[in-house]
């Protein structure tokens, strides 16, 4: 049996790199990627959490978490092309309608 | 099944379709269904009234509730109505002389764009108007008074594409809400001191003594600048003569019949509460004395043949306050329903004159007329004796009631202002006959080729008016026929309780005092006959040799010009200066400021949105961090 801590450790690791990664890229549809691996990151948390004394919470939670991100994704990918088809573009520096 | 209270609701009726329905409808189904409106509420009212003094118990009055209205605490004010010989009196003079006027409208009005406007505007009068005088509590009372003051205000205006007659509408409303504010205060007084706003709880709180003197005095007071107002008396006379810009069939029905003597109405129905203050008393006698002779003084001068008949309303409403001053209610509204006679007559016959003349107005622009209008002549001069007080024509009878009653009562001061303002009456009444009937033509060529006498609808509502002018003095006889013959007073008497003391005067005295006011009247003719048929070069000489006293009674003492100088003028300079110093500076400055600062603001706050996802995803993570770092440290 491998410690939780291990675990915790990898989905931490898992998590800031999604944060650098949304930083460090320019285009929505690999930061939308990145927000994912950050989801995925938060469910080994829970998981790894899973072997403590919250058993069953813990393992709905992800349950939870995986129909929201998959919905998210369904949405999210479908804004990301259409943005594409209207601009031509998914470049964050490009879309700045929203300056105030 | 006494059916009064139904009274006032077929001109509601007709109304509501007029303003409906008006427009799809033609004349002549406009002019029926406005004339039978009338017509209903006339039946309607001499059923009651026949009804009424049918039964034996005459002296209580009939009340109907149709439901409570406001309920506030103690204080409650029902839907109702009431029928009073007072009631019945006014309900029959509305509707019958309305009916009239109505008729005479379908053809004085025909050429008018206007037609249904016309007459749902009429009708609505009529509804407001029956309202007034059937109300049973000050509340309704009020509904009613405020109802016709803004059908008056309509109908005065009713050319409004005429800046003089929207003027005089505006006029006629503003000065009404002058006296519409102490007629307000009053009723609060009522309210405050009797609990009750019903007659009938007014007059017992009067009688059980829990109205003080004081307190009634107050209250009459009040509720007579209300009367005032309504009723042109002094100083709120103003409206009145500018009010001539209205049609004339609104005039006639308006201004001199109906509306106007509301206030009369109104102290002779709380004549138990005027009776209990003698001041109050004093001053509606001496204020109706007083503007009986000023107002007349106007009308000797004037061209105007319907700004005469104005000034004479004033003068003949000052009589009606006369009547109710010294304590002779029944005589005051004897004298209303009489004027309601004679002078929506004389109105009326204006208006076939104008209807004849193409409008024209001008007295100097008259003369010589009784040949081409054979049959408005003759009404004409019957409303003028009528009004003049020869013996045997109705006014006669009830003007010389109220300057008998004056007298009687110990009101010297008050009977010799009405005596010479009767010579005043006789004076100008007979002028106008004269400058627009006899004497040489003095007509525009033009006018001339139009010349027509009125069509039938027009003159046999003048033949009926005239014969009532006549006949309705015979229903109050003077006490010298016999102590009962005045049929009229009797028939009030539930209504208005006689004064206890004073009003008995030997036969002598009475005899006496009618040769004054006959003498007076002959006076007041034979100097006319001499001025303006005899020497027609005498008036101008007059005027060359008092030029002064002509100018002050031709611009009407500059009352007009004094009210602009001293009230007018200051309220809009000080409006302008207010509007420029405070609106534009505190009031403007205040709401662009707050948009201004909220702007400035916003675009403070602006700066934070760079429209950058990663700007805001920065913003989360710091969050964030100071959440964490929060919670852990």
């Amino acid at each position: 049996m491998i410690p939780a801590g291990w675990f915790l450790a990898l989905s931490l690791l898992l998590f800031v790199l999604g944060i650098i990664a949304f930083f460090i890229k320019r285009d929505l549809l690999t930061q939308f990627l990145s927000v994912e691996v950050m989801l995925n990151a938060a469910n080994l948390a829970f998981l790894a959490l899973a072997q403590g004394p919250a058993k069953a919470e813990a393992q709905v939670i992800v349950f939870f978490v995986m129909t929201v991100a998959a919905a998210e994704a369904a949405v999210g990918m479908a804004i990301i092309l259409l943005v594409f088809r209207r601009r031509r573009s998914i470049q964050t520096e490009d879309l700045r309608t929203l300056k105030g | 099944m006494n059916p009064f209270w139904l009274i006032p609701f077929p001109p509601a009726a007709g109304a509501f379709f007029l303003i409906v329905a008006g427009r799809k409808l033609t004349r002549k189904a406009i002019a029926w269904l406005a004339c039978l409106a009338v017509a209903a509420s006339f039946a309607l009212a001499v059923v009651s009234f026949v009804n009424l003094a049918g039964t034996a118990q005459a002296g209580n009055p009939l009340l109907k509730t149709l439901f409570t209205w406001i309920k506030a605490g103690d204080f409650r004010a029902d839907l109702a109505f009431r029928f009073d010989p007072l009631s019945a009196v006014m309900a029959l003079v509305v509707t019958g002389v309305g009916l009239l006027i109505h008729i005479y409208s379908t053809g004085y009005m025909s050429g008018d764009r206007s037609y249904a406007r016309f007459f749902a505007q009429l009708n609505l009068f009529t509804f407001a108007m029956l309202i007034l005088v059937l109300a049973d509590n000050m509340v309704l009372m009020f509904v009613g008074w405020e109802g016709v003051g803004l059908c008056s205000y309509l109908l005065i205006g009713f050319w409004f594409e005429k800046p003089a007659a929207a003027a005089a509408g505006q006029k006629a409303f503003i000065v009404n809400r002058i006296g519409d504010a102490g007629f307000l205060l009053g009723i609060l007084f009522l309210v405050l001191s009797v609990g009750s706003v019903s007659f009938g709880a007014i007059d017992e709180a009067v009688a059980g003594g829990i109205i003080t003197p004081a307190l009634a005095t107050l209250t009459a007071v009040l509720l007579f600048i209300g009367a005032a107002g309504k009723s042109a008396q002094i100083p709120l006379y103003v409206w009145l003569p500018d009010a001539m810009e209205g049609p004339t069939p609104v005039s006639a029905l308006i201004h001199a019949a109906t509306m106007v003597t509301a206030g009369v109405y109104m102290v002779a129905r709380l004549n138990a509460l005027y009776a209990a203050s003698p001041a109050a008393s004093e001053v509606v006698a001496v204020v109706g004395a007083l503007t009986a002779v000023f107002a007349a003084t106007m009308a000797l001068v004037q061209n105007d043949i319907k700004r005469v008949l104005a000034y004479s309303t004033i003068s003949q409403l000052g009589y009606m306050f006369i009547g109710c001053g010294v304590g002779a209610y029944a005589a005051g509204v004897f004298h209303l329903t009489t004027h309601a006679f004679f002078k929506s007559l004389l109105f009326l016959s204006a208006g076939s004159v104008m209807h004849a003349l193409s409008g024209e107005l001008d007295m100097e622009k008259m003369g010589g007329l009784r040949k081409h209008l054979p049959r408005t002549y003759p009404t004409f001069l019957i409303g003028a004796i009528a009004i003049a007080g020869v013996p045997f024509f109705s006014g006669f009878f009830s003007k010389d009631a109220i300057l008998t009653s004056a007298f009687a009562h110990g009101h010297y001061f008050v009977w010799a202002l009405g005596l010479g303002g009767a010579v005043l009456t006789a004076f100008y009444m007979f002028r106008l006959i004269f400058k627009t009937f006899h004497g040489e033509e003095r007509l525009e060529a033009e006018v001339k080729r139009h010349l027509h006498e009125s069509p039938g609808s027009m003159t046999v509502p003048l033949v009926i008016l005239a014969f009532l002018a006549v006949v309705a003095g015979y229903v109050g006889l003077p006490p010298v026929v016999g102590r009962q013959a005045n049929l009229f007073d009797r028939f009030l008497e539930p209504v208005i309780k006689r004064a206890a003391e004073g009003g008995h005067l030997g036969l002598g005295t009475e005899w006496a005092l009618i040769a004054a006011s006959v003498t007076a009247a002959f006076l007041g003719i034979a100097v006319a006959y001499g001025f303006f048929l005899r020497n027609p070069r005498i008036p101008r000489r007059l005027g060359e040799k008092f030029p002064g006293l002509y100018k002050l009674l031709v611009n009407k003492y500059y009352v007009d010009e004094i009210c602009d100088a001293a009230i007018v003028n200051p309220l809009v300079k000080g409006s302008a200066l207010i509007y420029d110093k405070f609106d534009l500076a505190v009031v403007d400055g205040a709401v662009n400021g707050s948009a201004k600062a909220a702007g400035f603001f916003g675009r403070l706050l602006g700066l934070f949105q760079t429209g950058l996802i990663k700007d805001y995803a920065l913003a989360v993570l710091f969050g964030m961090a100071i959440f964490l770092g929060v919670l852990f440290f």
